[in-house]
């Protein structure tokens, strides 16, 4: 189903949650609200269930108005962060309770309830209440009896928030996969930037209750366009600098950044992958930290007269040759990009994620 | 003799003290917390276990079977069916309008509901006596709608009107107070997901909310229960404990007692107190399913 949304706004008192947000999505897509929490996303996705209603703007499924639509009308699956499975019930009478209401025959929801097990990898689970099942296979479980009746709309509101990191994993790419395979339109929301970079087709950067940028994945990450994307997205360095023609220069460091930036007070953004480092005396900073995860190691060092900087190298780079802490570096920062200053107080200066 | 035992203790000087300090203050904690089960012991004892047991022993004294026989007279069947209907009615009346009124409570928002909340409690902190009063001055012969009950033929002091009344004010809070706090705690997510899934709000009520706070509810019913079977100051004061018409099971204790008429006091007391016992019993294990059991 295809979506559209016009200048939807909500307020909580004084709080606006949402705050004239439009959008459209394709049919057939899978796409992330991503934001921080309290970004009003959570609230976005009640409002197309039907779940919460808008102060104004409008809703419309396939071209018909879906507004004032009632959450039962609308044929919307919800799978709820804490899964909200009934617990009087059976993993069977749950997943079947959408059919079970609309009436349909014993035997349907019978066959359905044993393919949705199948699809979801419940098998022989059908019998047991929700109080006896893991989170993951609660997870699934509500995903299950959320596509029982055939929604013509997914959302799922922090799908594999309450789930350890391993699960969380596997149900990420199995919900891609499960996507792939029943193709009804889905909606999440998720703080996590690798979730919704990993699982979606697109993904929307939500920030206070406003849309920051939507785009395919790859998209918002080489090309933000505005500076509360290019920070939240991905591990960044931020500097305030001075810019002059398509330079930015703060302390010692100097950077050549993409795109028309106006001369004068600007925020350096620089992902943490997107510079080289190595050792060189004088150099413009210091070594001052090397930690190795695993096949990456992050350098931290202190730019003079900019402050730390944070750099990711793969292991085996040749440029960590002779790097040790202490020792001068030279820096080149291959890609960045800079925001005017007056944007900053937005949002307050953070060291990175 | 001192001195070889100060000697064996001289290789570890300090570890001696050490431990007669810590079992010192192990056991002064164990004496304070004797003493303190002993004082609650006590307390218990006085105003609950030794009247309750004063009763047992009379009973036995004079024979169970012969209290309980004691019953089958007219007016002893009368009152225990009295009470019997009574309870029957507010149960039903109570666990229905306190479901509805928790879900009202708790699930919406309107103008009044805080005093209506506040309301729901009055009765826990009103003397039955002063209800009864009350009803009296509203429905007695000079009451505020008299003439309206008069109109309608309906008789409310010093009849079963009256008595159903007054069950009906003693028992209000307890299915309220119990269905309101479980709604409260399960939130309305579960309740929200069967909208999604299409669930009609008659069909959420019966098939989710309803399931969901069925301990609650029972928990409720049986405090209603016993509050009913027990109440004595509203029904005496409303029905005037007429006997064979407006005596319930507790007046009826009462008048045998004036009347010098020990076996029946004794044998309606010991059917009482094996009721509240059979209900207790349900009370521990509906509050057990309460928390926990359920989920």
């Amino acid at each position: 189903m295809r979506i559209r949304v016009e200048h939807l706004s909500k307020k909580f008192g004084t709080f606006k949650a949402v705050d004239d947000v439009s959008l459209e999505i394709e049919d057939g897509s899978l796409v992330a609200l991503l934001g921080p929490s309290g970004s009003g996303k959570s609230t976005l996705l009640r409002i197309l269930a039907g779940l919460e209603s808008a102060d104004s703007g409008n809703v419309w499924f396939d071209d018909e108005p879906a507004t004032d639509l009632h959450a039962r009308m609308r044929g919307v699956g919800f799978v709820f962060q804490h899964y909200a499975l009934f617990r009087h019930l059976t993993v069977e009478q749950n997943i079947g309770f959408g059919l079970d209401v609309r009436g349909v025959g014993k035997q349907t929801i019978k066959r359905k309830v044993a393919e949705l097990l199948g699809l979801t990898g419940l098998h022989g689970l059908g019998g047991r209440y929700p109080s006896q099942l893991s989170g993951g296979q609660r997870q699934r479980v509500a995903l299950a009896r959320a596509l029982a009746p055939e929604p013509r709309l997914l959302l799922l509101d922090e799908p594999f928030g309450a789930v350890d990191a391993k699960v969380r994993e596997e149900l990420r790419q199995w919900l891609r996969r499960l996507h792939d395979e029943v193709h009804v339109t889905s909606i999440f929301v998720t703080h996590d930037q690798e979730e919704a970079f990993s699982v979606a087709d697109r993904v929307l950067v939500v920030n206070k209750g406003r849309i920051e940028q939507g785009g395919p994945p790859t998209e918002i990450l080489d090309n933000p366009e505005t500076e509360f994307v290019a920070r939240f997205v991905g591990d960044v360095n931020v500097f305030p600098a001075t810019i002059a023609g398509n330079i930015a220069t703060a302390g010692s460091l100097r950077a050549r950044v993409l795109g028309d930036v106006p001369t004068g007070p600007a925020h350096l953004v620089i992902r943490s992958y997107d510079l080289k480092l190595w050792r060189e005396d004088p150099g413009i900073a210091t070594v001052q930290r090397i930690v190795t995860f695993g096949d990456r190691v992050r350098v931290q060092a202190n730019v003079d007269g900019a402050g730390p900087i944070v750099a990711f190298f793969p292991r085996r780079s040749s440029l960590l040759r002779g790097i040790e802490s202490g020792c001068r570096a030279q820096i080149e920062v291959t890609t960045a990009r800079a925001y005017p200053a007056e944007s900053s107080s937005l949002y307050p200066m953070s060291t990175t994620a | 003799m001192s001195e070889p035992a100060s000697a064996v203790a001289l290789p570890v000087p300090e570890a001696p003290p050490r431990s007669r300090a810590r079992s010192s203050s192990a056991n002064v904690r164990r004496l304070g917390q004797f003493a303190l089960g002993g004082v609650v012991l006590a307390y218990l004892g006085t105003i609950l276990i030794a009247p309750l047991g004063a009763m047992a022993y009379e009973i036995i004294a004079l024979g169970p079977l012969t209290a309980l026989k004691s019953l089958l007279e007219p007016n002893a069947l009368l009152a225990l069916r009295m009470t019997a209907i009574l309870t029957v009615l507010s149960v039903v009346i109570n666990a229905v309008v306190g479901t509805l009124g928790a879900v009202a409570i708790v699930r919406h928002r309107f103008p009044l509901r805080p005093l209506i909340n506040a309301l729901s409690d009055l009765p826990l902190a009103v003397s039955p006596v002063m209800v009864g009063l009350a009803f009296i001055l509203l429905f007695g012969r000079e009451g505020l709608l008299a003439s309206l009950t008069a109109a309608l033929g309906i008789k409310v002091v010093f009849a079963f009107t009256g008595l159903l009344l007054g069950t009906l004010f003693v028992s209000l809070p307890y299915t309220i107070r119990e269905v309101a706090y479980v709604l409260e705690e399960l939130g309305t997510s579960e309740e929200e997901a069967a909208a999604t899934l299409g669930a009609s709000p008659f069909q959420i009520f019966f098939r989710v909310t309803l399931p969901n706070v069925r301990f609650g509810l029972a928990y409720g019913v049986l405090m209603t229960l016993a509050r009913s079977v027990g109440e004595f100051g509203a029904v005496l004061v409303l029905g005037g404990s007429i006997s064979g018409q407006t005596q319930t099971a507790t007046t009826f204790i009462h008048d045998a007692i004036d009347q010098r008429a020990t076996a029946s006091a004794y044998g309606m007391a010991l059917l009482l107190a094996l009721v509240s016992i059979v209900l207790l019993l349900g009370l521990e294990w509906f509050k057990h399913k309460k928390h926990g059991g359920s989920r």
